[in-house]
């Protein structure tokens, strides 16, 4: 990824540079997530006007795990986009740290190992990513379109066509326990992770080098900033909040196969893309990746209660991610041309 | 830099010649031509994808639609067949060719007039295509007894020694080697990928090389769907799930460079290769074919750490060399 835009292009500058800024209601009025944010009412409004089921607290309270265990890998995730990296390998990380876990329960590791096991082998697997990129200095997205294979072919190599079960009781509750009335455990583990991600990249000087590293790696050299240090955390946190995911899932499936999180890997990267995070790196924000989890969440789960089949609404979901993107860039081009 | 390369495949191909006769020993007849011609013929489709990947990729894009379009093509291809079996399969293949180019267009019309980075569009239609294909079929498989015999038996008839799939492929080969050497276009390709600015300096329209790199690529998905639905004889949603990593994979393994400028035609077509004589040893040898994923996984690390020390010896690079050994000095 480093590597396709070291070069710079001389395609029209990624943002006009105004006389002067706007006020800053006006600005705030204007930004992504305000936007998305009205997408998201949108939605709601929609979907409560489609079916009656959609404004029920514990229907909704279901509908949140739609997206959360998705949305904390993909706090991670933006970290690691806004450097000018990316991860493929997230879901292929569930697959194996859940094998892991599934293989522990049948010899009788208890709910605390479990965990521990869980969240080891996402930290093993982010370091394993982590390493090729920041030591040997390869392109991540071919690394992890790699790592990706290998992790999840270790899981079939373990499982071929079985699956694990038998996961001791108290295990349950991360992914089907609630914390009070109709807020699940998960949720307030996806709104915990936001609270710390969001501080993480918006107010200390990680989060500032992340930015440096992703607006241009070379300057962020020059100006003392350890870039494959910082890149080998951000993939060690990619792989802890993989693990994470993982024992979420797992505890709300109750088994394991080597297919379980299919596909999610490109599901993270919309989630991210949607929220406003640049794909090109340098420039995103936290509350936009939590409102494009809750757009995203809302969308699947509005087109379920009106009984559409789980593919045709990832027709929705990739027509999402692509007009919200073309949007403001079709509207720019307007207001240029009337302009001009 | 003519020489690196050059090395570079004759390496590869003598990893897969060991690996033949390796495979060999352990299995009476691995090696002998007609297995091995089994291996090409089933090969062939993976041959012809990476190519078209490759294109994209050398344009300093990535195309992970290639596989949806395949199925969605395929789909409608197959659908066609069943519900007027007079079609002539000709009307069939050029319709094919004319549906996985549009559904290409669309990638590079997004890629080059709105300037939305590949990865983010290819990502976007790879689950829409594939959701068309739901919608278009609702979900029900074409089976081999709705097609008709013609659209079966063509690409296995044998032609000197080989069957036409195979030609089909050796064809795509030639015309792809041509296509990216000796004409104006191929050598765009190069130019966008390596140099975008002195692309651009030269006259070069990237954004319009870009688009017709989709477009020959959404052609190939499109050839390679009735291809593919032809030789395993039925059609469903799900068909050639993940093939767009498998392009990747035998790209980056062929030495082609993810950052664009930098591949050989002969190059995809031994990472092909080296992928599938993998896929076809694995069961022959009397390793579980669950194991396929894991290999193919270390396999595409390991190009890749190779890649990025060829790719260390170009002079393009020294300039980065010098100053990042200024910072740690």
């Amino acid at each position: 990824m480093s590597q396709t835009h070291s070069t710079h292009e001389p395609a029209a500058p990624r943002r006009a540079i105004p006389d002067r800024l706007g006020t800053p209601v006006s600005r705030v009025l204007a930004s992504w997530e305000v936007l998305l944010f009205g997408v998201a009412v949108v939605i709601f409004i929609a979907n409560s006007l489609a079916s009656p089921y959609f404004l029920d607290a514990w229907n909704l309270s279901d509908a949140t795990f739609n997206f959360t265990e998705k949305a904390m890998i993909a706090f991670a995730m933006a970290l690691l986009i806004i450097a000018g990296e990316i991860d493929l390998s997230v879901a292929a990380i569930i697959a194996l740290a859940s094998t892991a876990m599934g293989a522990a329960a049948q010899i009788g590791v208890g709910t605390p190992g479990l965990v521990l096991i869980g969240i080891g082998t996402g930290l093993a697997c982010g370091a394993f990513n982590g390493m090729l990129v920041s030591v040997l200095k390869l392109p991540s997205i071919v690394v992890t379109i790699g790592t990706m294979s290998l992790f999840r072919g270790i899981s079939y190599i373990v499982l071929g066509d079985k699956a694990y079960g038998g996961y001791p009781d108290g295990f349950a509750y991360f992914g089907q326990g609630y914390l009070v009335w109709v807020f699940s455990f998960e949720f307030g583990l996806f709104l915990l992770t936001a609270a710390v991600f969001a501080v993480l990249l918006h107010a200390t000087n990680f989060g500032r080098q992340v930015f440096v590293i992703g607006n241009n790696e070379f300057a962020a050299r020059f100006s003392g900033v350890p870039v494959e240090r910082v890149k080998f955390i951000l993939f060690l946190l990619t792989g802890l909040m993989s693990g994470i995911a993982a024992v979420c899932l797992t505890s709300r499936l109750g088994s394991t196969r080597p297919s379980i999180a299919q596909g999610w890997e490109l599901e993270v990267v919309t989630m991210v893309v949607l929220g406003g995070v640049s794909i090109l790196g340098g420039a995103g924000t936290i509350a936009g990746v939590v409102i494009a989890a809750f757009v995203m969440g809302l969308v699947t789960f509005g087109l379920g209660l009106l009984n559409v089949p789980g593919i045709v609404m990832s027709i929705f979901v990739g027509l999402l991610l692509i007009v919200t993107i073309a949007l403001p860039i079709v509207a720019r081009r307007i207001k240029q041309a009337s302009r001009s | 830099m003519t020489k690196l390369l050059k090395s570079r495949e004759l390496l590869l191909s003598g990893i897969i010649i060991l690996m033949i006769a390796g495979f060999a020993t352990r299995a009476e007849g691995f090696a002998e031509p007609g297995n091995l011609a089994n291996i090409f013929n089933d090969t062939s489709i993976l041959i012809m994808l990476a190519l078209a990947q490759m294109t994209v990729i050398l344009t300093k894009s990535i195309d992970l639609s290639v596989a949806a379009n395949l199925a969605f093509t395929g789909m409608a291809v197959a659908m066609t067949n069943a519900a007027f079996p007079d079609l002539p399969l000709v009307a069939l293949i050029v319709m094919a060719l004319g549906i996985g180019a549009f559904l290409g267009s669309i990638n590079g019309f997004l890629v080059w007039v709105l300037q939305i980075p590949p990865i983010v569009v290819t990502l976007g239609t790879l689950t829409i295509y594939r959701g068309m294909a739901f919608v278009l079929s609702g979900g029900s498989w074409v089976n081999a007894h709705q097609m008709t015999p013609t659209f079966l038996n063509v690409p296995r008839t044998v032609l000197l020694g080989l069957p036409v799939l195979s030609w089909v492929a050796i064809l795509v080969v030639i015309g792809m080697g041509f296509l990216l050497t000796r004409t104006p276009f191929g050598r765009s390709a190069y130019a966008s990928g390596g140099n975008p600015v002195a692309a651009v300096y030269a006259g070069i329209d990237i954004g319009r090389t870009r688009f017709f790199a989709f477009v020959l690529s959404g052609a190939m998905a499109g050839l390679c769907s009735y291809l593919w639905v032809s030789r395993y004889a039925v059609a469903y949603v799900d068909i050639a799930n993940g093939f767009e990593l498998d392009s990747v994979a035998a790209c980056v393994i062929g030495g082609i460079s993810i950052a664009g400028g930098i591949g050989s035609v002969a190059g995809a077509l031994l990472g092909s290769l080296f992928l599938g004589v993998i896929k076809n040893a694995l069961p022959v040898i009397g390793i579980s074919p669950f194991a396929q994923m894991a290999i193919s996984g270390i396999v595409i690390i390991l190009a890749v750490v190779f890649n990025a020390r060829a790719e260390a010896k170009k002079g393009r690079i020294i300039l980065r060399d010098r100053a990042s050994a200024e910072v740690t000095a």
